[in-house]
């Protein structure tokens, strides 16, 4: 899947688009599916939120505008856990950079152009970036990301704001939830393991953040691990008669083997 | 908890702003190898630090709930048999809720 290169040809532009399509039925299906299941995580991110010490009201702020699960769930469980506001911010960043790059392919297939940018871009997540890409042809791409970001987000939020409500009067490790943040954290990390040098740089980052458990404050342990990413991302690619397949499952956008299952 | 919402509009503003880069910076810009090797490999150290410190870590010590970890790890044998997100989501919840209320 090549997602860097990819300048489709649109000759009818939007405007002249007939409604039905083929694909769309399954698309909806699956941006359904989808959905539900970003609607259980929203339920479960709320409840931790609160439990993390966050009101409704910033639980709610962090799934409207930050809309970004992964950074969301560091976020809160770094305030919770007592660290500074500095390395709370940082966790979320660099876990959100990769939305950044997501940007190229979504822009290619979707072409936004001025203010449509502003209200594009709010909607660039690991879901709607894969469905988006893995469709046959620009228009159905077009439908997916808009089919998937939408529900997902409403969902998303309707799902944070039951959580944060359940979550101030339950108790949340009765409940087993503080299983419930690694246990996401681990799913969106398991298909990214297959990446060129991707086990090396869980086990170094897991190697640094538990080396500085004791000395450094909450927070930075994981801010400190993303060290070992940008230095093993600075060694330069392997002989050239290796490349090739390595190439295209590197240039793929972070965490979209996550969102397709 | 003015450092809380602070920080919690910081990073909202933060991170849409990433977004909207994405979507209006040339593609040249995010498509250097370098660049692109690097946002690759950035979820794979930070979710790793983020499972790690969440499973060994309380305030500063090493320290791990049994429980909680048998949880994870049951999400991780449903993650390695090829189960779907909620799956492996339920199955870890479940796990260190019963365990929790047996022991």
């Amino acid at each position: 899947m090549s997602t860097t290169t990819t300048p489709f040809a649109r000759p009818g532009d939007q405007h002249s688009e007939p409604e039905a399509f083929e694909e769309r039925p399954a698309i909806t299906r699956a941006a359904l599916g989808i959905g539900l299941y970003a609607g259980v995580f929203g339920v479960t991110f709320g409840a931790v939120a609160v439990a993390s010490g966050l009101r409704l009201i910033q639980a709610g702020l962090l799934s409207l505008v930050m809309f970004t699960g992964a950074s969301q769930f560091a976020l809160v469980g770094i305030l919770g856990a007592g660290g500074s506001p500095l390395a709370a911010l940082s966790a979320a960043l660099l876990l959100g950079l990769r939305n950044a790059f997501y940007g190229v392919p979504v822009t290619q297939i979707l072409r936004p152009r001025g203010l449509r940018r502003l209200w594009t871009a709010h909607f660039v997540i690991d879901e709607s970036t894969a469905m988006a890409v893995t469709q046959r042809t620009p228009r159905a791409g077009r439908f997916a990301f808009w089919a998937t970001g939408l529900i997902l987000f409403m969902l998303w939020n309707l799902g944070t704001v039951a959580g944060a409500l359940i979550g101030r009067g339950i108790d949340t490790s009765a409940l087993g939830l503080d299983a419930a943040a690694p246990a996401i954290f681990l799913a969106l990390l398991w298909p990214q393991l297959s990446r060129d040098r991707g086990p090396t740089v869980a086990l170094g980052a897991a190697a640094v953040a538990l080396g500085l458990v004791t000395i450094a404050p909450a927070g930075v342990p994981i801010i400190a691990a993303a060290t070992v990413a940008v230095a093993a991302g600075l060694i330069p690619a392997r002989p050239r008669e290796q490349r090739g397949r390595a190439d295209a499952e590197r240039d793929r956008p972070a965490g979209l083997g996550a969102a397709q299952r | 908890m003015k450092a809380v919402w602070a920080t919690v509009i910081a990073a909202s503003l933060g991170c849409y702003a990433l977004k909207l880069a994405g979507v209006s910076l040339p593609a040249s810009v995010l498509n250097h190898p370098r660049v692109q090797r690097i946002a690759g490999l950035l979820p794979v150290a930070m979710l790793t630090a983020l499972v790690v410190t969440d499973l060994f870590d309380a305030n500063g010590r090493y320290t791990a709930d049994w429980r909680t970890v048998a949880g994870v790890g049951a999400g991780a044998i449903a993650l390695r048999l090829g189960r779907s997100l909620v799956i492996v989501f339920l199955i870890a919840i479940v796990t260190t809720a019963a365990l929790r209320a047996v022991f």
